[in-house]
């Protein structure tokens, strides 16, 4: 199994970290070929009007689109806008999660914080939010997997995860576990 | 129970910005410029640093009227710089609710003797170094990111490859080392210890390092990377060049693909041109914004 994460900017060495912890192989994918090379894709956090222009420039859109209506992505903070259908205020990037997700939606830098937060499936795990969005709405063939304070942070529609806060950033490896189990179970399909 | 100002918020904020181009603005409409040409950050300054150097006198934290324009004409984040030491300065940043403060050597110097005691902050900062000795003196004050330092506002990439060189071959030189010589190591450096130790371990800078002070073209950038740096910040660079919007896009451009030099030499093509630059050796050692702060 290789798991690529999206390279063009962000905390894409994190979740290279954090996946090689899991004893999984990965590659930092910069090119739209490489996408042909894995069984999973991330979608790191960084700026989501920065990886979108990278997107656009070097023609990425199509092969992320078809990539994920075939295997497992996960999408963490920026990468969640990058997979949402509508975005508030801002346009629509890839479009494949049935959500509508607020950017910067607690508040500024000051406003970041952390709190453990149950997923459900998953388990406990550090929710750590910068400048992270959240969902304010979920169409059909979404499950809300984890809820703060009312507000929805983690989701899934079947080969699509993901969610407001950054596992990459700390040391619980259950949601990259669960990760690769949804592409455990996607390759024993295939 | 919910914790804002975290050490590990206020450093992955600097983990979002990896491998991104942070601009300095002087006014709303740049930051747009910068921000649609996919800056991951702006800037928000009074001045560039090309300007500063110019027109000389004290140089200070920005009029919040402009600080506050840019953070209400974009959506990336927004920093913006105190001078060092001025604890009142980064308090009203704060206050503002930029999203990074950087005590800045590009502004005067608030205080020759202490650097802000930046763990009291909610709100993260950025701070400038020339070598491991003070970066790490930074971060145990409390910096959730460094910056080589460079010479700002020069357009001449030498004295950020100088820093960048040293920061690296030190870093690299602590994991070599036995621990049995790391204390030895710290004073020579002035650098505090249990940080050195932690760089053994982990086998780098505890947290983001960017490029900053004389980058002015793509490839500038593209060589910051190559060099180590996690992202780099262009000053002057951007807006005292012929075409801004294309150099912005072509900086960002060249930081993501770094070792592409195909790529890198086509996006270079007719940028029309870059500023202006000036040789160090004209500066005097005590116009030289690197050697302010310790």
């Amino acid at each position: 199994m290789k798991i690529g994460i999206l390279a063009l900017q962000g905390s894409y060495f994190d979740h290279q970290k954090y996946f090689s912890n899991l004893n999984v192989d990965t590659l930092l994918i910069k090119e739209p070929h490489q996408l042909k090379e894995i069984d999973g894709l991330v979608l790191p956090g960084g700026e989501s009007t920065t990886i979108r222009r990278l997107i656009d420039r070097y023609n990425f859109m199509d092969d992320l689109k078809d990539f994920c209506s075939k295997k497992p992505v996960f999408g963490t903070c920026a990468g969640m806008i990058l997979l949402a259908k509508e975005v508030v205020d801002n346009p629509t990037h890839i479009g494949v999660l049935n959500v509508r997700v607020k950017r910067n939606a607690f508040g500024r830098q000051k406003d970041s914080f952390e709190e453990k937060i149950m997923v459900n499936k998953v388990g406990e795990v550090e929710g750590v939010y910068i400048r992270a969005p959240y969902i304010d709405q979920v169409g059909d063939n979404v499950e809300v997997l984890a809820i703060h304070k009312e507000i929805i942070v983690a989701v899934q529609q079947d080969n699509i995860l993901a969610t407001s806060f950054h596992p990459e950033l700390t040391d619980n490896l259950l949601i990259g576990k669960y990760f690769i189990n949804m592409i455990d179970k996607r390759i024993s399909k295939a | 129970m919910i914790n804002i100002g975290t050490e590990r918020v206020k450093r992955g904020m600097a983990e979002m910005q990896k491998g991104g181009v942070i601009m300095d603005v002087v006014n709303a409409e740049q930051a747009k410029i910068a921000e649609a040409a996919g800056a991951v950050a702006v800037m928000a300054l009074e001045k560039v640093p090309s300007d500063i150097r110019r027109d000389g006198g004290v140089a200070r934290m920005a009029d919040p009227t402009i600080i506050e324009q840019v953070m209400n004409s974009v959506s990336i984040p927004v920093m913006a710089k105190c001078r060092i030491g001025h604890i009142v300065e980064a308090r009203c940043l704060e206050a503002l609710g930029v999203d990074y403060i950087d005590e800045s050597e590009v502004l005067t110097p608030a205080d020759d003797m202490f650097h802000i005691n930046k763990r009291e902050y909610t709100i993260p900062f950025v701070c400038g170094a020339k070598d491991l000795g003070e970066a790490t003196r930074r971060i145990a004050e409390g910096a959730s990111m460094i910056r080589t330092k460079g010479e700002p506002g020069t357009g001449n990439i030498v004295e950020a490859v100088r820093h960048m060189r040293i920061v690296s071959a030190q870093v690299r030189k602590v994991v070599n080392m036995s621990e049995d010589e790391l204390m030895s190591f710290a004073k020579e450096l002035g650098a505090p210890y249990h940080l050195l130790l932690e760089i053994k371990k982990i086998g780098k800078l505890p947290v983001v390092n960017f490029a900053a002070g004389g980058v002015a073209t793509p490839a500038d950038a593209a060589l910051m990377m190559q060099l180590g740096a996690d992202g780099v910040f262009v000053g002057s660079g951007i807006f005292k060049s012929e075409n801004p919007e294309k150099f912005a896009r072509a900086i960002v451009e060249a930081t993501t693909y770094y070792q592409d030099y195909a790529r890198i030499a086509q996006l270079s093509k007719n940028l029309g041109v870059a500023m202006k630059g000036i040789d160090i050796s004209k500066i005097d050692q005590k116009d030289r914004m690197s050697e302010r702060g310790w």
